[in-house]
């Protein structure tokens, strides 16, 4: 089947016209109604396979110019249908990586991912949102006799940062289609287990959705819901309020009332105080510049193995160049960008996980927060 | 007296200095951004300012393999917060040819027949459509100008959307944009709308007529 595109020129073309769509019922996809063809109005028609040659020796006399808009109906519809995996089903079907997901569709992808994969993945309550939502963390764990360290990773504490949460559930969907099959990451569950947090900000990023785009972020109220939200990222217990902050609510960088006031803090700190012995790395993604941030942020003294964290450092964004020629600067946050306190990553360390990195995916500056979705798949293949 | 400049304050000039390039050099058909800074040296003016001397390496926004190699001088005047940095550059080689595509954008607004108007650019998953992608660049070269103007050794500006932008019929040659844009200020974090007239005609360039600095919450 094909769709022709014609804009009539003469009321004689338009007669012509609508006595072809009538006789032979041809499907009109614009306007819907043949006394609705106008001169100098686009017409899209769809044509039937056996009818195309039919209709186009009928267009050329008398010459009616036309063009094609679509060669092959078909195909277009194959390739927007949602593709059957060959591979296990161990994703949930359909599920579109390279889209941006409401949180809704998230908290259901959570589910499904655990219904199918639930010899290795289970999913746990962390805490409650200041909105009084749910938030989940997933875990990745190989059954096994011996205690294994934890690989701590949240996306999602700025709400505007999009691409963090699709890189997270992008994360969690390329080592559950290929522990089985890539000697890595087999080797890599049987050591240690992978604790994922899609979404830490869940308010946020849906506020993002529905109201503000460029939302950062919680959806704390202060002086008396006059104003709103908390820098979940100056909230920790780490040199909190002491550079680099906002003591005022408008602001977007503003540290809340207290160290750890706000409840999605307080959720995630918990939970990895009681487990600061097991953990090896602290992983928190956000967006964008493009950077590998080491600690700190709050003083540009250095961390006490920052050799070995620079080396590590380094070394990742070299395979993260292998990738796609993307270029990413690593180092302290202080040194780099900015001076900051309060900030999970800072936190992280201090209270003894030696591995502790903010990464900063794509891009630099073009897009920013906006990151196109064609953009997801490269940024998360490269990442991982 | 000569200091080499942290990272995060050599950044903050070549954003500075591509914002700049970018104004004098963009159009409709050519955006540039900031790749890389190759060099950075500080060196400290008695009685003047901050003066940072910069190789930079600049992309062509729409085609991200085409880069140029660029030299830029900045200079941060002391105290006066008021006076913008002064900007001096030079260009290696040449910049990719757009007067086709300049010529046809400025053919085709000149044969609307109603004003232009259009909002959310790129929208908020990112997509900008291809008919509006001359109007998402002029924007992105008009805005170099405002963040050159506005910027001091503690900012760092990028263009982070178009919130709404009008046309605005002229009888003579030139096109004019009224556009609200979203500035993200990354060291405060904090995203400042900010209202910028906008001329341009395909030999003259890009110019901002005006601009101000709106209020936190003005374009919702």
């Amino acid at each position: 089947d094909q769709v022709l595109h014609i804009v009539p020129e003469t009321f004689q073309q338009v007669q012509h016209l609508q006595h072809l769509c009538s006789t032979l019922l041809l499907d009109l996809w614009k306007p819907l109604l043949p006394e609705d063809i106008w001169v100098g109005e686009d017409l899209h028609i769809r044509v039937p396979a056996a009818l195309v040659q039919e209709v186009k020796d009928s267009l050329d006399q008398p010459t009616v110019p036309y063009k094609v808009l679509i060669p092959d109906v078909q195909e277009l519809v194959d390739q927007s249908m949602p593709r059957e995996t060959s591979s296990h089903r161990q994703v949930p079907e359909g599920y579109v990586y390279t889209q941006y997901h409401p949180m809704e569709e998230i908290y259901q992808w959570m589910t499904q991912i655990q219904k199918n994969n639930n010899e290795l993945v289970t999913q746990h309550y962390l805490g409650k949102t200041i909105e009084n939502r749910t938030i989940y963390y997933l875990q990745i764990s190989q059954p096994s006799d011996k205690t294994k360290k934890i690989i701590w990773m949240d996306c999602g504490i700025h709400a505007r940062e999009w691409i963090s949460p699709a890189f997270c559930q992008w994360f969690v969907k390329e080592i559950l289609q290929n522990y089985k099959s890539d000697p890595k990451i087999s080797r890599f569950l049987q050591n240690l287990d992978l604790y994922v947090l899609p979404v830490l900000n869940i308010d946020g990023y849906i506020y993002s959705w529905e109201k503000e785009r460029l939302w950062r972020k919680n959806r704390s109220p202060h002086m008396n819901g006059t104003c709103y939200g908390t820098d979940l990222n100056r909230n920790f217990n780490s040199s909190w309020d002491s550079i680099g902050v906002s003591y005022n609510c408008s602001s977007e960088t503003f540290c809340g009332s207290g160290p750890e006031s706000e409840p999605e803090t307080r959720a995630v700190a918990q939970f990895i105080d009681k487990k600061k012995s097991d953990i090896l790395c602290y992983l928190t993604i956000h967006s964008y510049g493009q950077y590998i941030l080491t600690p700190y942020g709050s003083t540009t003294k250095p961390p006490s193995n920052s050799e070995q964290l620079m080396h590590v450092t380094e070394k990742a964004a070299a395979a993260l160049m292998g990738k796609y020629g993307t270029s990413y600067e690593v180092g302290s946050t202080s040194l780099i960008l900015y001076s900051n306190s309060g900030s999970s990553r800072d936190w992280a360390h201090m209270i003894g996980i030696p591995f502790s990195y903010t990464f900063e995916l794509r891009d630099n500056g073009t897009h920013g927060f906006v990151l196109p979705p064609q953009q997801i798949q490269p940024t998360c293949e490269e990442t991982m | 007296m000569e200091l080499p400049p942290s990272l995060s304050h050599a950044g903050r000039a070549a954003a500075l200095a591509a914002g700049c390039v970018c104004y004098r050099r963009g159009s409709p058909g050519r955006g540039l951004a900031l790749r890389a800074v190759r060099r950075a040296r500080r060196q400290d003016v008695d009685g003047v300012g901050h003066k940072y001397h910069l190789e930079l390496v600049l992309e062509d926004v729409l085609d991200k393999d085409s880069t140029v190699n660029c030299t830029a001088e900045v200079l941060y005047h002391l105290g006066k917060k008021t006076i913008a940095p002064d900007v001096e550059f030079t260009i290696e080689g040449e910049l990719k040819n757009t007067d086709e595509a300049d010529n046809a954008f400025y053919n085709q607004i000149k044969s609307l027949e109603k004003e232009l108007v259009a909002e959310n650019i790129p929208d908020s998953h990112g997509n900008v459509s291809p008919e509006m992608e001359p109007i998402h660049l002029l924007a992105w070269v008009a805005s170099g100008y405002v963040m050159w103007q506005n910027s001091t050794e503690n900012t760092k500006f990028q263009l982070a959307q178009i919130k709404h932008v009008k046309q605005v019929k002229r009888s003579d040659e030139y096109l004019e944009f009224d556009y609200m844009i979203l500035l993200h200020e990354i060291v405060s974090q904090e995203i400042i709308p900010w209202q910028m007239t906008v001329l341009w005609h395909p030999q003259r360039g890009v110019q901002v007529t005006q601009d101000s600095r709106q209020p936190k919450h003005a374009a919702e």
